[in-house]
């Protein structure tokens, strides 16, 4: 259970007992001013929390501006985390905690906070101009909007002043530390070493520098508070036992993280060098930061004048035989889709990652969203189908990657990846995979030229054979024009056409043997209710339909990877269930895709807010029909 | 249909395919086509090393003749291909070719950028002042008031000169030919392939069926003497029937002029010599236009610089260096904090 049961009090003034609590799982989430380094603060706890054994998962929540007006609500950044001694999926629907460092981060997400839980503020940046920017009319803390809260006020900006003055650092440059102790302060309450923070300050700043000083000191100095507070008794220290994880060697991994390694991994048990070509784009940009660092595994990366140009460039790569990447967001991948049209007409391999964000048009460019899969599947001219895989949670992001390159070059197409921004930038526990844990699927170029051409088609899989520019005896000319089944010239002859369209199509369609058969995620093949989902909502909809089960409902969980081709077998699955309720975050994407393929009657969780799906609504849905 | 052959033997025939050629009879892309299939050979190139990029358009039909890899793509975005296809594989010998519409409107910030960028690869921009393949539009290199089916009363648009936009883009190699030149285009085109970098090639092409005739007033055999003048790196630049016109860079105006060699005083001390490493001097030569200067033909810029991708593997070779041992994936993903459960 959570902290409900132990902090319901309404009244601040009573005192809690200083005996430790045993909790198996707490939502805290860090709100601040995005000049504080609520970020770091977040990461940080989270590595703490996950060197500690507990289960995690993260969610920062960053506005889309690089820094906005000091004090503003649109400035305020924030990091939710959710760890326990249980198996943690999402990052959980409410906060239990909240850390404020300013008025205007007490705003925008004292709504969000469960009632009864607990705020803690730093009072030394309540002042009257903070309070007028943040858009409170009166101190909530004199009035009672925060009622329903328990309340530790402390003067987190004093106490950092104070710690840091010894070293002759500048008031503005002591705030910056605010974080610091903040972070210390935390670290005590649920008993992690400070030591993780302290190293990785001193590596990133150098152990001599006044900047890492200054932030040790606030450190040392808000976990030292804890200890001293605790004596009379407004905060209880918290247990949180460790989680029995599979035995293995561990690390935290964000989905940009896990899906730039993916194809790096997938590269290579494809034998083939890659050439990833992107453009700037929240919250794509990582990936290439990333994987522009991997230049010893020898990875070309390329940051081009555009998105079409990034595509253009990818695609360029991978007609001179190299796996040719591409990354992007909404905006950017629909600039693509001409060029990916090019790569179906052709038939070569090419990647495309488009981790979503809110849209449509500019959208929310930090808020996350699944509602590009219509473009995904149906989003060029003409009849042009190409594979569309989605991971479901950051470590997912690593063997989906991996799928994206078997597929693109066993098939020789264009393959979509849809992540999207919050497993992006999310991070949770991940068992390190090694590369001999998967079967390399190595590419051949082909050499021989008797009875060669550019379209002559493999049996099998009906893909064109891929050949390297530079090999003697194969020269040969390609283009987006359509070009005949026998001879890869160009062609207009109207029963080529028809043919031609057919084969592609049969190729995409074909790949349906060559993919594992839809699972069910938890429950049974045939009853009552089954909540389909795909992407990041695995989270939220595992635990919600496991939550129900336990109450005794017939609901299961099928999450789809697979979107085009969908398993050969989801149809029939499907057709076990009274009801099918999709729950994603789009009006109806998935569900439109099903109800088409299947022509089953079913329903939508559709959310479009801009924010993860919670379990409570999708609980909500599942005893409305279950 | 491909027969392995000794480079040392190949002729122009060894570089064309068995396709029929498509375009309009009396078009100046045969007579590129021609220029290129007999230049390849004398430069000892490897048809199998050699990839012809293009985008959409008549001038886009080329690589379907040519008897080396091609690659057709879209609209504009050929030199973004062929930024790739060099980065994959730099030991390719890449040729982009493109008409005046493709290069210069939709594909304005590629061209833009494959030459500051400074990609090895020879750019050729056949510029019929038209959108050919879809019916004779007005394209940015149309001249004002030119009427066409989009525009009835005349282009309001002020054109481009491409050698001058490529200068601008900061191109290290500008050069211009005419399609029905052959010897001097030829010449061109070996010196844009020797050029290790960005080469652009702009050559002047007629579109006999929506444009035909426009560059008469400097191609015609009549007046070619009097109105082009063949630049030579080096030598004074002079021009005329009779040898005798130069062009003169005047102190007090900072403009060309044209002056005639034995009047008002002007004598051949007063003429340009030709320095193809002076970025001011091509500029000038590449914004020269009729009636009151010639059309400048030749290598107009030539200042190498460090190729793209040549950067591009200096800086990997660099960082490999640097690593101990050929990237090891396990160790990266181990990389940072982990730890163990047991």
């Amino acid at each position: 259970m959570n902290l409900q049961a132990h902090v319901d009090r309404r009244d601040k003034g009573s005192q809690a007992s200083a005996v430790k609590v045993d909790k198996d799982s707490i939502v805290v989430r860090f709100a601040g001013d995005s000049g504080d380094g609520v970020q770091l603060l977040g990461g940080q706890f989270a590595q703490a929390t996950a060197v500690a054994s507990n289960s995690l998962a993260t969610f920062p929540d960053f506005p889309a501006e690089i820094r906005a007006p000091t004090g503003t609500t649109y400035g305020v950044s924030a990091f939710q985390i959710n760890f326990g001694s249980r198996v943690i999926r999402t990052s959980g629907d409410q906060p239990d905690v909240l850390v404020a460092l300013n008025p205007a981060a007490l705003k925008v997400n004292v709504g969000a906070l469960r009632r009864g839980g607990m705020i803690i503020l730093d009072t030394g940046s309540f002042t009257a101009r903070n309070l007028t920017k943040a858009g409170w009319e009166t101190d909530p803390r004199e009035t009672d909007a925060l009622s329903d809260f328990r309340l530790i006020e402390i003067d987190i900006s004093k106490h950092t002043l104070e710690v840091t003055k010894p070293l002759g650092v500048t008031q503005k440059e002591a705030l910056r530390s605010k974080n610091m102790w903040a972070l210390g302060l935390i670290y005590w309450m649920y008993g992690r070493d400070p030591e993780i923070t302290v190293a990785f300050v001193n590596n990133k700043f150098g152990a001599d520098s006044v900047v890492a000083q200054s932030n040790v000191a606030a450190l040392k100095a808000g976990h030292a508070y804890g200890e001293t507070v605790e004596l009379s008794g407004d905060l209880t220290p918290t247990h949180m036992s460790p989680v029995a994880f599979e035995p293995g060697e561990y690390r935290l991994v964000s989905g940009a993280e896990a899906l730039s390694w993916g194809l790096l991994a997938g590269c290579k048990l494809a034998g083939l060098e890659m050439t990833f070509c992107s453009y700037p784009i929240t919250p794509s940009s990582p990936i290439l930061h990333i994987l522009a660092r991997l230049k010893e595994f020898g990875v070309t990366t390329f940051q081009a004048e555009d998105e079409i140009a990034a595509a253009c460039s990818a695609l360029g790569a991978s007609y001179a035989g190299n796996m040719g990447i591409t990354a992007s967001s909404g905006p950017g991948v629909v600039l693509k889709t001409e060029t990916i049209g090019l790569g179906i007409s052709t038939e070569l391999p090419l990647i495309v990652i488009n981790t979503q964000r809110a849209g449509p048009s500019t959208g929310m460019p930090t808020k996350t969203e699944q509602s590009d899969l219509f473009m995904s599947v149906w989003g060029r001219n003409a009849d042009a189908p190409i594979p569309v895989l989605a991971s479901r949670s950051p470590g997912d992001c690593f063997e989906v990657a991996i799928e994206a390159v078997r597929l693109a070059t066993k098939y020789m197409t264009p393959v979509i990846v849809l992540s999207d921004g919050y497993i992006a930038n999310a991070a949770e526990p991940w068992l390190i995979p090694s590369m001999s844990d998967y079967k390399a699927f190595p590419v051949t170029h082909r050499s021989d030229p008797n009875n060669f051409h550019p379209f002559v088609r493999n049996d099998e899989t009906l893909a064109r054979p891929w050949v390297k520019p530079g090999t003697p005896g194969l020269e040969h000319r390609i283009g987006g024009i359509e070009k005949a089944y026998d001879s890869g010239n160009i062609s207009y002859e109207p029963e080529n056409h028809q043919k031609m369209t057919d084969a592609r199509a049969a190729k995409i369609k074909g790949i349906a043997t060559d993919i594992p058969d839809q699972s069910v995620e938890v429950g049974s093949e045939k009853g009552k209710l089954a909540v389909v989902g795909w992407g990041s909502t695995y989270g939220p909809i595992r635990r919600a339909v496991s939550n129900m089960r336990d109450q005794g409902l017939d609901v299961s969980h099928i999450h789809i990877r697979h979107i085009c081709p969908l398993p050969s077998n989801l149809g029939n699955l499907l057709s076990g269930y009274d009801k099918v309720m999709v729950a994603e975050m789009n009006n109806g994407q998935m569900l439109t895709l099903i109800k088409s393929q299947y022509l089953i009657d079913a329903d939508g969780l559709l959310k479009v807010s801009g924010q993860p799906l919670t379990i409570r609504e999708t609980e909500e849905a599942i005893r409305a029909r279950a | 249909m491909n027969v392995q052959v000794d480079p040392d033997t190949l002729t122009a025939k060894d570089f064309t395919t068995d396709q029929d050629v498509r375009w309009c009879p009396g078009c100046g892309d045969y007579a590129i086509l021609k220029a290129v299939q007999k230049t390849l050979p004398e430069l000892g190139v490897r048809p199998e090393k050699t990839v012809f990029v293009s985008g959409i358009g008549c001038a886009a039909r080329f690589p379907y003749y040519m008897a080396t890899y091609g690659f057709h793509t879209i609209h504009g975005r050929a030199p973004a291909v062929a930024t790739g296809v060099k980065l994959a594989n730099p030991d390719l010998d890449v040729w982009v070719v493109s008409g005046d519409g493709d290069a210069l409107s939709i594909g304005g910030n590629h061209l833009l950028h494959v030459l500051r960028r400074n990609v090895d690869l020879q750019f050729l921009l056949f510029n019929n002042e038209v959108y050919g393949l879809t019916k004779g539009q007005y394209s940015p290199t149309s001249r004002l008031g030119q009427r066409t089916p989009s525009t009835p009363q005349g282009s309001i648009d002020s054109p481009l000169n491409a050698c001058v936009l490529a200068i601008g883009a900061g191109a290290r190699f500008v050069a211009r030919g005419i399609d029905i030149q052959a010897k001097p285009l030829s010449e061109v085109l070996k010196a844009a392939y020797r050029h290790k970098g960005a080469s652009f090639v702009e050559i002047i092409q007629n579109c006999v069926v929506f444009n035909e005739d426009a560059f008469a007033d400097f191609t015609e055999k009549a007046v070619a003497a009097d109105t082009q003048l063949h630049v030579v790196n080096g030598e004074p630049l002079i021009f005329g029937k009779e040898k005798n016109k130069g062009i003169h860079f005047s102190t007090e105006t900072l403009t060309l002029e044209v002056g005639t060699i034995g009047e008002d005083g002007f004598t051949e001390d007063d003429v340009l010599t030709h320095d193809e490493t002076n970025p001011v001097i091509a500029h000038m030569l590449a914004g020269m236009d009729l009636p009151t200067f010639p059309v400048a033909m030749g290598v107009l810029y030539q200042n190498p610089a460090p190729s793209y991708e040549g950067q591009v593997s200096d800086q990997m070779d660099a960082v490999k260096a640097k690593a101990k041992g050929k990237g090891d994936i396990d160790a990266l993903l181990r990389s940072g904090n982990t730890w163990t459960v047991n």
